[in-house]
């Protein structure tokens, strides 16, 4: 049997990694990436506490599907908004994006 | 060492891999197909933890749905993907450091709670959690209305993304 301990050290690393992702990328597309790696960290966390505390109680498992649905929201209107961006000023850079920065 | 212990590393290690790959390659669309790659072994994991239905999800909703998402998204914008710049900005140390720290603060923080080496109690004869699970997502006293709301979620995301990305003449 696989102890509790090591899907939580699985899932903060992979929270980890997806850290990294968002806030050293330059292009928006793989900061999303990394945002979606952080997302599946904490769903793996979700499952495991389900599967390891009561099994009856399917409240870990609700959450998990919740989590899904948005991190569908959340990618789409990213998504949306890089292909606007691009398309009005031709770069996809998150540096470069800085029309509201004064 | 069991044999379900053998292949949660073997996945473990695979998934971890597969998400270093995806922040540091320098090609956007490799980064989606190790994006792709990443998302199944975390499918595996829901799997190894008898969520099959999770498991199930994570392949038709993440794979099929959000990673083709992410392969559009950067075939849309590819022109910018060839130029042969940084892949990082000029703060990336601070990230790395940001990210190390944080993984050394949750490790720190698992070591000093008890309930770590707790193992799983065996799921009982006739459990069936697909069903549990579909009940309490529609069942008044349990999670109805979370579950419409993350619907009403999904048609307001909807709608945005259309209104965001249509092309106006």
């Amino acid at each position: 049997m696989v102890p509790l301990s090591w899907y939580l050290i699985l899932a903060a690393a992979l929270f980890s990694i997806g850290l990294f992702g968002a806030l050293s990328r330059r292009n928006a597309v793989a900061i999303l990436l990394g945002i979606e790696l952080m997302l599946n960290a904490v769903n793996i966390n979700l499952a495991a506490f389900w599967r390891y505390g009561n099994v009856m109680d399917m409240a870990g498992q609700v959450f998990a599907i919740i989590v899904f649905a948005v991190a569908a929201a959340e990618v789409a209107v990213g998504l949306a908004l890089v292909i606007s961006v691009y398309r009005k000023r031709n770069t996809v850079i998150a540096d470069e994006i800085d029309l509201m920065k004064w | 060492m069991t044999g379900e212990q053998i292949i949660f590393l073997l996945v473990a290690f695979f998934t971890l891999a597969s998400g270093f790959m995806v922040v540091t390659t320098g090609n956007l669309i490799h980064a989606a197909f190790w994006l792709v790659s990443t998302l199944f072994g975390v499918a595996v994991v829901f799997a190894i933890l008898n969520a099959g239905f999770l498991a199930v999800v994570q392949v038709v909703v993440y794979i099929g749905a959000i990673a083709i998402l992410f392969i559009f998204a950067v075939m849309l914008t590819r022109k910018d993907m060839r130029d042969q710049g940084p892949q990082v900005n000029k703060n990336w140390w601070v990230g790395a450091l940001l990210s190390v720290l944080t993984f050394g603060g949750l490790y720190f923080l698992l070591q000093g709670w008890n309930g770590l080496s707790r193992t799983a109690a065996d799921i009982p004869f006739g459990f069936d959690a697909v069903n549990e699970l579909g009940t309490a997502l529609v069942s008044p006293d349990a999670y109805v209305l979370p579950f419409e709301v993350a619907s009403v979620l999904l048609v307001a995301a909807m709608v945005g993304a259309v209104y965001v990305a249509f092309n106006r003449k």
